[in-house]
């Protein structure tokens, strides 16, 4: 039992050691100086690059409005740490608390925290995925080397899954002026996200801006031409789209095979934790000096029935950092839970979409304020009777009193009156989320329960 | 201390200079009821939450009979500019009216169409402060308000709408005429002063008509052209809406940069090793002005809210067509969200204020006011050797919700270059 000098101890020269130099990463280790960490602090990444932010990628960049090198993370202090850049991490030995290094090297802890976040889910054909002319998007490289296929003018684009990332694409590349197919296996774009009401809001968006949108299709190969250069995109209907350039945008994966066989609790859907972000054990046992936060970790979240969430969100990567980096030097009773509601943003066809709660849990939907075919909304999504999760198009300013609403357990449908309610929105309606049973692309929300008796409200995330 | 008095204590002229203590006695109760009179909420998390209510409505139509019957005379500045004849601009609406008017004056004037406009306005910006400080000559004491903080913004708002230059004096008089008015001296005949205002306001709207008719055959490059020009995909705004939307920018933009201005400088004054830092650290402009308005804020409460539906505020259930005011002044003074609230710290980390409000009626003209105030402090900090208040607290205007000093007098030993 760590008496009170341990703590102490570790606060003033305790070792901490965090995998994973990206936003969550970066945050948490401005926090632990921040709230008093005086030891040593080592970072460690995969990427040669310094901590970097991601949501301009898919959309500045693209438009060549900013270099993929100049988007580095603002310092908000100085953390004064030892950078170990350029080097993945290959194994975790919880006994010895060594982290292992791909250049051979080992590097001891007192505190470990994962951020290794996630990974674009490659095209799962090995050798079309090497066509000259196929792409996925998730780093810098990525970024920079299709912003100059874009550049280049192909005569077309076609962007494999309609997710968020894949519609964000398509938007830049019409607004490039390029001739863009995307290719849905869902009925509609975003309805892993945010269902089928509002999907269809988005595919009439892409249409209306000249996306050659195909919808309940799927990409079957990739063909390429005898210099090994990507010319042709065949479906499942059996139909063929001549192109040159191929995004990938089918979800992500979660970067654990590192852990493998290190007795923590990692897998493909990442790394489970307890609410105050601490690492559970291969048999559900809590760790009391492993971390997790960010993309890479799953919690349970009082306020969505404990379900486990792991979410790609921008703001919950900083939150949880935060959380994560206060209770790894501070003794149980000053720990704080992750109680952040889920946010999530996305700019595209010149609309603003941001969402709070888990949509994907919402049973029903109801235009609260402004209207669908105007493309300014904001939708209420009702579970079991409360209010779960909002969306606005183009009315964020909104989103502050529905988070209010899914904190406080609303219900649902609100029963009082707002401005701008419309005549023909009175009544919920089926939010249309796809079966889970049946795959789908670009969830970037999956929730699942504790028991088999909680199943049926979990979303399965992408697949290919 | 009962509430009715406290309530009548926030409109009483003898408060005006240092209304704090009241607001701290009122944030004992955040939401506070007195019979017949508007729920007063005045704690930083309950005001927030309100602003972003969708329940609450900036249209006075939505006020039940009883309470639009007291809502009137508090709101001063309604009540004249409902004189006006003009139907009610995007401050008094609600969405999607208001979303479509805003959203049409946004486009020319910030972004995402025209992030540039402000920042470009910088050089400008800073050659009428010189003008303004030059034009203080051998003086050594000055009415700061006359002299500088009152030309300065109705100068800035003609050149952003594209008042000609040789109209600019008239617009002066104009803008001024009706700024008295919206600051009662109980000394003037009000019959009178209400014909003067009232003919003022008749002379600006026939000229501005004139303008944007002009304007509208040969665009420029000014706001005004923008607004009567331009088309979006929202279409075009109709004369009467190109008219309200200016006379409302005119207003809203002046009167309140004015107060920020001297507020500013009058708090700069009671704290000498602020201003002696702002002299030597230009940049320390952009968050002092930023706790200045936490600190000080012109608009002291929003008091043209009312509720749509019952809504429960902090345990209080407000009926539905309730008049409600939001002390903005209290809730950027309320110890649950600022540690130390009441001292003036430029350091201040995490400063969201509501001196600007927050929600969809976010002041509009924010980023202009922040840049005019940043520049002309830091001017005022460089230029003015040795400054110091004549007196302390200055006289206030009348007006309880658009607080600021009608006179700072202001002594120095030199200007500098």
């Amino acid at each position: 039992m760590p008496a009170d000098g341990t703590l102490e101890r570790l606060r003033r020269e305790g070792r901490i050691v965090i995998v994973g130099a990206s936003l969550a990463g970066l945050r948490a280790a401005e926090t632990l100086r921040v709230e008093g960490f005086t030891g040593s602090l080592t970072l460690i990444g995969d990427e040669p690059a310094e901590p970097y932010d991601r949501p301009p990628l898919s959309k500045q960049v693209l438009l060549g409005k900013a270099a993929a090198d100049r988007t580095t993370l603002p310092r908000r202090r100085e953390i004064d740490a030892t950078w170990r850049l350029g080097v993945a991490a290959t194994g975790l030995d919880m006994a010895a608390r060594t982290v292992r290094l791909a250049d051979g090297d080992e590097v001891e802890y007192d505190r470990l925290l994962i951020t290794t976040g996630v990974r674009a889910r490659p095209w799962p054909h090995e050798l079309e995925a090497e066509l000259d002319g196929v792409f996925v998007l998730r780093d810098r490289d990525d970024a920079a080397r299709l912003y100059a296929r874009l550049r280049a003018g192909p005569r077309r684009v076609v962007v494999i899954g309609a997710g968020f990332t894949g519609s964000e694409i398509a938007s830049a590349c019409r607004e490039r002026g390029l001739p863009v197919t995307v290719v849905e296996r869902g009925a509609a774009p975003l309805v892993g996200a945010l269902g089928a009401v509002v999907g269809e809001v988005a595919a009439a968006l892409q249409r209306e801006h000249g996306v050659d949108l195909r919808c309940g299709a799927m990409v079957t190969r990739l063909e390429g031409d005898s210099a090994g250069r990507l010319c042709r995109a065949h479906l499942a209907d059996g139909e063929t789209v001549d192109t040159d350039v191929a995004v990938v945008a089918l979800g992500a994966t979660r970067n654990t095979e590192w852990l493998a066989g290190s007795g923590l609790g990692a897998g493909p859907r990442g790394i489970a934790c307890d609410a105050g972000c601490r690492a559970f054990d291969a048999s559900g046992i809590v760790t009391d000096d492993i971390f997790a936060a960010g993309d890479v970790a799953r919690s349970p979240h009082p306020l969505f029935g404990y379900q486990f969430l792991s979410l790609e969100h921008w703001g919950n990567a900083v939150a949880q950092a935060e959380i994560a980096a206060h209770n790894m030097i501070h003794a149980s009773a000053d720990r704080r839970p992750h109680l952040n509601v889920p946010a999530f943003w996305s700019s595209q066809f010149g609309v603003n979409i941001k969402s709070v709660g888990v949509p994907p849990m919402g049973e029903q939907l109801l235009i609260a304020q402004g209207a669908l075919a105007e493309r300014r909304f904001t939708g209420v999504y009702g579970y079991q009777g409360r209010v779960i999760a909002a969306v606005t198009f183009d009315q964020t300013k909104w989103l502050d009193f529905y988070q209010r609403q899914i904190e406080s357990a609303a219900p649902f449908p609100p029963a009082f009156t707002t401005v701008d309610r419309r005549a023909e929105n009175l009544h919920p309606v089926p939010a249309g989320f796809p079966d889970p049973s049946q795959p789908t692309h670009g969830p970037t929300v999956t929730v699942s329960g504790y028991s088999p008796t909680d199943r049926r409200i979990t979303f399965t995330p992408a697949r290919v | 201390m009962t509430h009715g008095t406290l309530l009548r204590q926030i409109t009483d002229y003898a408060n005006r200079a240092d209304p704090y203590p009241l607001y701290a006695e009122l944030r004992k109760t955040p939401v506070l009821h007195e019979e017949d009179g508007p729920y007063v909420v005045s704690t930083y998390w309950e005001i927030r939450g309100l602003l972003h209510d969708p329940r609450i409505s900036s249209d006075a139509r939505n006020l039940s009979p009883a309470a639009a019957r007291l809502s009137p005379e508090v709101a001063g500045a309604t009540e004249e500019e409902e004189g006006s004849g003009l139907p009610p601009s995007f401050l008094r609406l609600d969405p999607p009216e208001h979303d479509r008017l805003r959203r049409m004056a946004m486009t020319p004037f910030g972004p995402p169409h025209t992030p540039r406009r402000i920042h470009e306005m910088r050089g400008e910006l800073t050659r009428i402060v010189a003008d303004l400080i030059d034009g203080f000559g051998d003086r050594t004491r000055i009415d700061l308000v006359d002299s500088f903080s009152y030309p300065f913004p109705v100068t800035v708002i003609c050149r952003l709408l594209g008042i000609p230059r040789e109209d600019e004096t008239r617009f002066h008089t104009w803008a001024d005429t009706i700024a008295a008015s919206l600051d009662p001296d109980p000394s003037a005949d009000p019959v009178e002063r209400r014909r003067v205002a009232q003919g003022a306001r008749t002379e600006l709207g026939m000229y501005l008509s004139g303008l944007i008719e002009e304007r509208r055959r040969t665009p420029g490059d000014d706001l005004l052209s923008a607004l009567a020009a331009g088309h979006g995909p929202d279409g075009q705004m109709s004369h009467l809406e190109v008219l309200t939307t200016a006379a409302l920018l005119l207003i809203a933009g002046h009167e309140t940069t004015v107060n920020l201005i001297t507020n500013g400088m009058l708090t700069l004054l009671r704290n000498p090793p602020v201003l002696q830092r702002l002299r030597d650290e230009p940049g320390l402009a952009v968050p002092l002005v930023e706790e200045l308005l936490r600190f000080e804020p012109p608009v002291q409460l929003l008091p043209q809210r009312t509720t749509l539906a019952d809504i429960e505020i902090a345990g209080t259930t407000v009926p539905k067509g309730a008049s409600l005011w939001l002390i903005l002044a209290s809730g950027n003074r309320d110890p649950r969200r600022f540690a130390d609230p009441d001292r003036f710290d430029p350091d201040r980390p995490d400063i969201q204020h509501l001196g600007f409000g927050s929600g969809i009626h976010s002041c509009f003209g924010a980023p202009l006011a922040r840049l005019e105030a940043q520049i002309a402090l830091a001017e005022l900090a460089r230029r003015l050797e040795g400054p110091h208040l004549v007196e302390d607290p200055p006289p206030y205007r009348r007006n309880a919700v658009l607080r600021g000093p009608r006179h700072l007098n202001i002594a120095f030993d030199r200007l500098v270059g």
